[in-house]
């Protein structure tokens, strides 16, 4: 079976809501839309305090060229534009709503028919994902109008679509996949018809062999698409790493995808990509996972953007009491959250709930020299080596061993049996190195 | 035996004798044409200065200081924070220069949200310094601008100036230790440690908040947050204090330290620094005129 060749491990899977499927949540009574919910530069609000919007009316612009349109979750008030805590516990900025009874906003269909046929070109395709505000939905929220779009001089040869989902807990894809198939599939036709490939290749982990089924199946109608099975490893979603699995091609350091002919998107990306080019949806709503060891029904929601993470909570009955912590995301990669008034936004593909007997780190012990780390990044990096040398504060010497190229998985850190923040000193070195680097280059 | 031993006595000595001579030759030569004419005094003034390379006076260590003594004309701007005054007079006696005098100063921690006046809501337990912490959340406290006190600036000081107090979570600065150096300053993420003029006995008067949000969303993560309601400005009498960004800070070369605006203050974000306990009615009148 395919996978990528260098590192990677293999957590407890625990997709334990797999088999949910995917539930409406009615939208709250009141969502806060930050204004940076994308990679890139924050969108400007145009609407102000106390107009009245609808659901799908366009509430922020992404005015430079790497930023998202954001779009209202709810019809209602604007309450007010201020800062609310993010997962972080900084404040950002964000559009308050007081939402009342749904009212779309003219254009939109609402109507859960297929369209199939395409009938806009490849550039009103591109102009259509940007105004629709599609960013990345695996978590990384790069504005898909961007990915869409060949530089001058590069040609894509083949479209890459993720559905490895290679995070433990998370369902939302993979639900996905089974429940909106052929939708996506005409959304993954619209993305090839806006690169001008001829090839797509869906990439998903063996440990949803429905999905695989299912996909398979329904590609057989889709000649130039096809669906690959592959090895259960993290981090098989990471960019570099699909691409390494799927087509054997390797990006090189500090190089872009489309070096090698490749674009990938995730499933969830090309499913609101059908959305907003056949039936004019923006993007304001999304599927998250919400999953846990302690919680006895675990769920899939589609959920507005902006809904606080406590309303899903409920939804799922309520935080369990021995519960030590709340992650936004996956268990890999994801954040801690400090409070749960903080809202969904077009990055949250999961929250889970951990006990307090799983919520703690491992106590850091002296490194043995196993040399673990080494053989499990998938980077082919050195992680004893780089987090010492971040320590030490020696940018250069990070420099050198290639510290910029680490992608953040963590599989370092959940592999170290002595429980060394290897992760955490890295991250810190690769800051300060990167800041030493613009510094010498400007 | 004895002549074949004395033949080759003689020939390596004659030998090495002449490349030793020749090399000693091409040696002078090359000494005389790279030659390093350097000012004598700047050895004696390295001399004078305290060797710790710590940095604080902007340079990159004693020896570069001296350098730059030696070349400058006047001794106007620059300063050896941990020598102070005293080596600074020292030094422009040598070079037959006027010292200008500095005001000492010293580090103080602009942050009070201790465990007890900011309660952690959340766990930290990832590696201990700041710089990552503080790419990762507000703080266990919840407060954005607060001393995360992972130690950071403990760990950069060089003179064993700060340590760490585990009751409160917050470092502590010993006066009698800190040579204004500048350290804690540089390495602290979110510039909470301010250089600030040691007073009059020591005693210092300042805001020991930097948070600028909004007044209540302050306080609802630390009980001793500045919230901005400008009573100490309006208190003031020297215009030592201003407010901006929901912000109250205190100008040291203005403030007399007269004690008045810590009472004022609804959340006792004013710190007032080794001054003798207020006595009931009495102090008011003795704390100006020692001002």
């Amino acid at each position: 079976m395919k996978t990528f060749k260098i590192g990677g491990v293999h957590p407890p899977e625990n997709k334990f809501a797999w088999d949910r499927p995917i539930e409406v949540l009615p939208p709250p009574k009141q969502v806060s839309i930050p204004l940076s919910q994308h990679l890139g530069v924050p969108a400007v609000p145009v609407v102000a305090k106390g107009d009245k919007i609808k659901t799908g009316q366009l509430i922020a612009r992404g005015e430079a060229f790497i930023s998202a349109n954001i779009h209202s979750s709810v019809t209602g008030t604007v309450l007010k534009i201020d800062d609310v805590a993010d997962t972080s516990g900084y404040r950002k900025r964000s559009i308050v709503i007081n939402a009342e009874e749904d009212e779309w906003d003219e254009g939109i269909d609402t109507g859960g028919e297929l369209l199939t046929e395409i009938s806009l070109e490849p550039a009103a395709i591109v102009k259509k994902v940007n105004e629709k505000g599609i960013v990345g939905l695996g978590g990384a929220t790069f504005p898909s109008h961007v990915k869409l779009m060949v530089p001058k001089g590069k040609k894509a040869e083949v479209l890459i679509i993720n559905g490895v989902e290679c995070e433990p807990y998370l369902c939302a894809d993979h639900r996905l996949m089974l429940e909106k198939c052929e939708e996506m599939l005409v959304g993954i036709r619209i993305q090839m018809k806006a690169l001008g490939v001829g090839r797509a290749v869906i990439g998903i982990e063996s440990n949803k062999p429905d999905a695989i089924e299912k996909v398979s199946a329904a590609v057989k109608a889709w000649p130039g698409i096809e669906v690959v099975s592959l090895k259960v490893k993290y981090p098989q979603g990471a960019e570099k790493q699909l691409i390494k699995a799927v087509v054997n091609r390797e990006v090189p350091s500090g190089k872009l995808p489309i070096e090698v002919g490749c674009v990938v998107h995730n499933v969830g990306t090309a499913f609101a990509v059908y959305e907003a080019v056949q039936k004019n949806k923006p993007l304001i709503d999304r599927v998250v996972t919400v999953a846990g060891r302690s919680l006895k029904k675990p769920a899939n929601f589609l959920v507005r953007i902006g809904t606080p993470v406590s309303v899903l909570i409920d939804a799922v009955g309520g935080l369990p009491e021995d519960t030590g912590k709340v992650i936004n995301g996956g268990p890999m990669m994801g954040k801690a959250l400090s409070e749960l008034d903080v809202p969904v936004t077009k990055g949250t593909s999961g929250i889970l709930v951990f006990t307090e007997e799983e919520a703690h780190r491992k106590q850091v012990q002296n490194c043995i020299r196993c040399a673990r780390c080494l053989t499990v990044c998938p980077m082919g990096l050195e992680p004893y080596l780089l987090s010492q040398l971040a320590d030490k504060k020696r940018d250069e010497d990070c420099e050198q061993e290639r510290i910029m190229d680490c992608m953040e998985c963590g599989s370092c850190l959940y592999i170290c049996p002595s429980g060394r923040p290897l992760l955490d000193q890295i991250r810190v070195g690769k800051a300060r190195t990167g800041k030493m680097m613009r510094e010498r280059s400007s | 035996m004895s002549e074949i031993f004395n033949q080759i006595t003689v020939v390596s000595v004659v030998s090495l004798g002449a490349i030793g001579s020749l090399a000693a030759v091409i040696l002078y030569f090359v000494a005389q044409r790279f030659k390093v004419i350097e000012d004598p005094r700047i050895d004696q003034v390295a001399d004078k200065l305290p060797g710790a390379n710590c940095g604080g006076c902007g340079l990159a260590g004693c020896r570069a200081l001296a350098e730059a003594i030696v070349k400058a004309e006047s001794l106007e701007g620059i300063s050896c924070p941990p020598g102070g005054d005293d080596i600074m007079k020292e030094i422009a006696a040598l070079l037959g220069l006027e010292a200008t005098a500095q005001d000492p100063m010293i580090a103080v921690l602009r942050c009070n949200g201790s465990r007890e006046h900011a309660p952690p809501k959340v766990a930290y337990e990832g590696v201990m310094t700041c710089a990552f912490a503080h790419s990762l959340f507000a703080g266990e406290g919840g407060c954005p601008f607060g001393c995360l006190g992972c130690g950071d600036c403990v760990e950069a000081c060089q003179f064993d100036a700060m340590y760490m107090d585990r009751d409160t979570g917050l470092p502590v600065i010993l006066d009698d230790k800190c040579v204004a150096c500048g350290a804690c300053v540089k390495v602290c993420p979110r510039t909470i440690i301010e250089m600030r003029k040691k007073g009059k006995k020591d005693r210092r008067i300042y805001v020991s908040c930097i948070n600028r949000e909004k007044g209540g969303v302050a306080k609802k993560n630390c009980a001793v947050a500045c919230i901005g309601c400008g009573k100490c400005v309006k208190e003031c009498k020297f215009d030592a204090i201003t407010l901006q960004n929901n912000l109250a800070y205190i100008d040291f070369n203005k403030c007399t330290l007269c004690r008045k605006c810590p009472p004022v203050c609804p959340t006792n974000a004013i710190a007032e620094l080794n001054f003798p306990p207020r006595k009931p009615k009495a102090e008011q009148k003795e704390a100006p005129a020692e001002a």
